[in-house]
């Protein structure tokens, strides 16, 4: 796959929709600011939801154990998953021993790092994504640009063609209460016909062995609520230590998300349904790696509200698709490097280190000096371009020989004023492409001092 | 007696933008200060930090404390030369008190001016609607002036500069403090979505009717120019140095 750089030039190259995804974005970022500066505590929020999930990272394993002891003494079935490979097989293992052939899923950014769609498929089995986003993205059979609104990306006229093409709705419509109420309809039947139902975890409590999974569709209550067996799928940060710590994370999640108040559901699983069965695969999947590094720790206490990316000047202008990773933006950008450094290499230099992902945070991660971190680590383990190296090299040589500065410079700005523009702005001067370089003064600063102000 | 301070001039401002440093000093000297240039002084560092090149990044760390370390004061007029300095400097130099020292008396030029100098009036007049660019660096490493994303009160150093010179009239931006895109070799390494975000801050500058376009840091300055001037854009820039020292 090709880079980053290369990802986002080529979405831009159709400005008007990048213009539009920019402002779509922005929107959501504005309804965040909004909602935010209704609650004076804020940033005590904040500081306190940062607090707690740094708790729970640096106390995982014992919290673990007793999610699993109290989750176990409500009836729940718990397995462990060491990877991705492992949380496929566990999924379909419980759903071929109840021989399940249909499934449907609510959200879950956790089953698409373990693409866990095709794996099911690939055995047989039918897999709906039933949050209206991802359905939208599954019929395009294409993963989520975004991890709250995965079609962020997909304006209502494609949504039309789409859906006139798979579900026969009307060439040309574009009204979003018509498109929505087809796809109820659609969703409805994959409802009722499903055998069980799969859901993520936003929130497990380790003190009651129960967890919260937020939707605004309600398409998880639906989902668990009309067959006997419910999967829940979890990466093991998702803890938190008591019941009374969901107070702080609900308000910030919707607020942080949509600048909703909280999300239009809530829903609480505390043990399996009269008769039904209730699984819970916790999956580890690097985290416990990422848990162990000072540097990157923080990066686990992220509870996927994407405020990052709807605020990240360059995800909003570059799209979702662009960083090739299953979490796109910031928190994709310092995730997808731990799992693939070589592969996620150009993802940390897809910043401008402006820090607004760090302040609008939730949960206080310090995304872009993780970022810069992660820039440091790329250069350690040999993965930073041969000619970057080089030339970082070179200039802080220069810069440590006073003189050698001053004669660079000084033939710098004695030649540049005289060359033909076809010498300076060409294919090889990425700068000048859409801008004017400065112009270069006769005298540098020091010069003038030398003649002006010292000898004065 | 006058405090001594190290005029600290990032090393793009002395070879492209000698006026910036002139203004700086002309301002630092009429509020009385003592003011020096060290002439071994170079770069920061900071295009070798942020490309995650550290060790080309320590000897200049090094010498940048030696050269400064003397000084009352080191003041800069760029808020991410300084954060860079303040901020990223801390892994060069292990439990030392000279480097703990310049932390804390290294300072964005309005910064010193504000919260050393005290000043809060700014003599002259600048009839013309004034553009502030907020820098990232100096906005959410210095705190230099609220953001958008952190709920309380609003407060701005710079902003309160300009406010109080006769005739200076701040526009109003629909995205008071987004980024211009040019994050250092970012502007080169994704020059697409660099300047594209660039191109959008113009446009924010252009429908508030920003005439003159300023900020505290000239790197933004000169991406922000580089579009507006290939774009042939009515709209002047200066540093905000360059803007005090026209009124004085």
């Amino acid at each position: 796959m090709p880079a980053h750089p290369k990802l986002a030039a080529a979405f831009i190259k159709d400005k008007d929709r990048a213009h539009w995804h920019d402002q779509s974005l922005w929107f959501v970022r504005s309804k965040r600011d909004k909602a935010v500066n209704q609650l004076p505590e804020w940033e005590l929020l904040r500081e306190q939801a940062s607090k707690i999930k740094s708790y729970v990272v640096s106390h995982l394993p014992d919290l673990l154990e007793e999610f699993e002891k109290n989750a176990k003494a409500k009836g729940v079935h718990v397995h462990w998953a060491r990877n991705a490979t492992e949380h496929n097989e566990i999924v379909h293992g419980i759903l071929k021993q109840h021989e399940v052939t249909r499934v449907v899923k609510s959200k879950s950014m956790l089953t698409e790092e373990c693409h866990l769609n095709p794996y099911l498929e690939r055995h047989g089995i039918e897999i709906v994504d039933t949050d209206l986003g991802e359905w939208i993205v599954q019929l395009q059979d294409k993963p989520p640009s975004h991890i709250v609104m995965p079609a962020i990306h997909i304006k209502k006229e494609e949504i039309g063609e789409l859906f006139h093409e798979k579900l026969g709705t009307e060439k040309g419509a574009t009204d979003p209460q018509y498109l929505t109420e087809a796809a109820r309809q659609h969703l409805r039947q994959k409802f009722v016909g499903a055998e069980a139902g799969i859901t993520g975890v936003n929130f497990a409590i380790a003190e009651t062995g129960g967890f919260v999974v937020c939707t605004n569709e309600g398409n998880a209550d639906l989902g668990t609520s009309l067959n006997k067996l419910h999967i829940a799928c979890m990466g093991i940060e998702k803890l938190i230590p008591r019941a009374n710590d969901l107070s702080v994370f609900l308000r910030l999640l919707a607020r942080s998300a949509t600048g909703q108040p909280i999300t239009t559901y809530s829903s609480h699983f505390h043990g399996p349904a009269p008769g039904a069965e209730l699984h819970i695969v916790l999956l580890d999947n690097g985290r416990s790696e990422i848990s162990g590094s000072d540097e990157f720790r923080r990066s686990l206490n992220c509870i996927r509200c994407a405020a990052c990316m709807n605020t990240c000047p360059v995800y909003r202008r570059s799209g979702g698709y662009s960083y090739n990773n299953t979490v796109p933006g910031p928190i994709g950008s310092i995730l997808g490097p731990a799992k693939d450094a070589k592969e996620h290499a150009s993802l940390p230099f897809a910043c401008s280190l402006c820090g607004s992902c760090t302040d609008v945070c939730p949960v206080k991660i310090d995304l872009h000096h993780q970022l810069l971190t992660w820039r440091k680590e790329i250069r350690v383990r040999g993965l930073l371009p041969y000619s970057k190296r080089l030339s970082m090299k070179l200039m802080s040589w220069m810069m440590q020989a006073p003189s050698l500065y001053r004669f660079a410079g000084k033939c710098a700005r004695s030649i540049v004023p005289h060359l033909p523009r076809f010498l300076l702005y060409n294919r090889f001067n990425a700068w000048g492409k859409q801008r004017e370089l400065p112009d270069f003064p006769k005298q540098s600063f020091r010069e003038w001092m030398k003649k002006n102000h010292d000898d004065k | 007696m006058a405090p001594k301070v190290g005029l600290f001039i990032p090393c793009y401002i002395d070879q492209l933008y000698p006026q910036v440093g002139i203004a700086t000093l002309k301002i630092l000297e009429h509020f009385g200060c003592d003011v020096e240039y060290p002439e071994t002084q170079t770069c920061c560092g900071q295009p070798m930090a942020n490309t995650g090149c550290t060790n080309e990044v320590g000897p200049l760390a090094k010498r940048f404390l030696e050269i400064f370390k003397s000084y009352d004061a080191v003041v800069c007029p760029s808020g991410s030369c300084v954060s860079m300095v303040k901020h990223h400097y801390a892994e060069y130099f292990t439990d030392n008190p000279e480097y703990e020292a310049l932390k804390g008396k290294t300072f964005e030029f309005c910064e010193y001016l504000t919260n050393v100098l005290g000043v809060k009036k700014l003599a002259g007049r600048f009839p013309h609607k004034v553009g502030l660019h907020q820098s990232c660096h100096g906005l959410r490493e210095l705190r230099l002036a609220s953001d958008s994303e952190i709920v309380g009160p609003p407060f701005g150093t710079a902003q309160a500069l300009l406010e109080s010179i006769d005739g200076v009239e701040v526009t109003t931006l629909q995205r008071p403090d987004e980024c211009c895109g040019f994050g250092g070799t970012f502007a080169v390494a994704e020059e697409a979505v660099s300047c594209m975000m660039g191109e959008d801050r113009v446009h924010d500058h252009e429908q508030a009717g920003t005439e003159v376009l300023t900020a505290l840091d000239m790197s933004c300055l000169m991406h922000l120019s580089g579009i507006i001037r290939r774009q042939k854009k009515p709209i002047r820039v200066m540093h905000i140095s360059e803007i005090f020292a026209e009124c004085l």
